[in-house]
């Protein structure tokens, strides 16, 4: 996460361009590696973060919620790894 | 009521939870979209959409921040100063928000 | 000072009444002076008035508090006071709640002690310096008042929480040695009803007249949850 952070914060300096980026990610393994694992951290822990979200102040309950957030888990990591692909490929 | 700290930094940290939840889905879809990125960037230039992502990136230091909080609380034996962890997390937040402005 | 009281049920209205001011009056000699002179149909609670007992925890200017404890000097907004029943409770009337959910949790939360020696075996030393001892020690004095169980917003989002009180109780007994229902225990506090639904807001810490601190004893159940699933228990 904070590496994110520091990633984003650096690129950022002295503004941005698609070629300035891509140039630095295509091919990038390591890159590809460790935002691929990113993507299954967040896919993980943002449904587990709103589920008390619904369940405190939705009132949702019984398995609906858990399969709307299953579902919300599989789109966050389908196109994640899309991301991924599309910039460290 | 009168809220503690501890509470704000709550509520923070869940607001800004489903604020990123909420930005996560768009931030792929535009990276998966890599070979158009440039005619995307060009659109970022705007100011608000500047200030969406400076808060955007405030929200994620927030989150990070108040998450190492309940970490702390919950992992590390009890201590009641613990307590102000509450503005250790928003000093963190502050701290990377400013630095992204500069950068911005 | 003018006094708003909550008169009714779950539906009702403040009603407003003229009271006195005295030295060192305390919000529960307000409440006893209305009932005596001004509206003998006020239902309250209260026992022991001295601090110790628990029973005239109400909603004072929004907070919850024991009335006997807290001086008017001390909450008088602008000259004047508001009076609720206890938050999260179902209002049996006026400043009267039904506390029968809040100890049905408490017992939901296997807060009852289970050894296994009777009275013909030697009595089990517990060292008073032990680390065990000395967080059961420091959470131990809660009398069941309901002021952090008032004070939680998670009670009042999930009804199914079990509450500060509750969970701090079950603390207690896992960090109880003589104690032989741990795994039950925490699989009963475990989950959206209980500990790992503490968002750590810290109202009950903040609130409890006894200085006890729930929120400690619940990171410390979502520690042991957290072990005891590491050692494949559940």
């Amino acid at each position: 996460m904070a590496v994110h952070l520091a990633t984003v914060i650096y690129a950022v300096q002295g503004g941005l361009s698609a070629a300035e980026i891509l140039v630095r990610t295509r091919g990038n393994a390591a890159g590809f590696a460790f935002y691929s694992l990113f993507v299954l951290a967040v896919t993980v822990h943002a449904p587990i973060g709103l589920r008390s979200v619904l369940i405190e102040w939705l009132g949702w309950r019984g398995r609906s919620r858990d399969l709307f957030l299953l579902i919300f888990a599989a789109a966050l990591a389908w196109m994640g790894m899309r991301a991924a692909v599309g910039v460290f490929a | 009521m009168k809220k503690e700290s501890s509470y704000w930094v709550f509520m923070v940290h869940r607001v800004s939870g489903i604020a990123l939840a909420a930005f996560l889905p768009l931030h792929f879809w535009v990276l998966g979209n890599a070979l158009q990125l440039d005619s995307f960037l060009a659109w970022t230039e705007q100011p608000l959409v500047k200030l969406g992502e400076w808060a955007i990136v405030l929200a994620l230091a927030a989150h990070l921040g108040g998450g190492l909080r309940v970490l702390a609380l919950e992992f590390l034996p009890w201590r009641d100063w613990q307590k102000g962890l509450a503005a250790a997390a928003a000093a963190l937040a502050l701290a990377v928000g400013l630095a992204l402005a500069l950068a911005l | 000072m003018k006094v708003s009281v909550w008169k009714g049920g779950a539906e009702g209205r403040f009603r407003q009444f003229e009271v006195p001011r005295q030295a060192s009056q305390t919000v529960l000699d307000v409440v006893t002076y209305i009932q005596r002179s001004l509206d003998p149909t006020l239902a309250y609670r209260y026992a022991c008035r001295v601090g110790m007992c628990g029973s005239c925890a109400m909603t004072v200017n929004g907070v919850p508090r024991w009335t006997c404890r807290t001086h008017v000097d001390r909450v008088l907004d602008k000259d004047s006071l508001s009076i609720g029943p206890l938050k999260n409770l179902p209002v049996i009337r006026d400043l009267v709640t039904d506390m029968r959910e809040f100890f049905d949790k408490w017992a939901r939360a296997q807060g009852q002690f289970k050894g296994n020696r009777s009275k013909r075996d030697d009595f089990q030393a517990v060292k008073p310096a032990s680390a065990e001892r000395m967080q059961v020690d420091a959470a131990i004095e809660c009398i069941g008042c309901g002021v952090c169980y008032s004070a939680c917003d998670v009670v009042a989002w999930n009804p199914d929480y079990l509450g500060p009180a509750a969970l701090n109780r079950a603390w207690t007994l896992v960090r109880d040695e003589r104690d032989r229902n741990a795994v039950a225990r925490l699989r009963a506090v475990a989950g959206d009803a209980g500990c790992h639904s503490c968002h750590t807001h810290m109202s009950c810490t903040e609130r409890c007249p006894k200085q006890l601190s729930p929120t400690a004893g619940i990171a410390g159940l979502k520690r042991e949850v957290a072990k005891s699933i590491l050692r494949g228990e559940f």
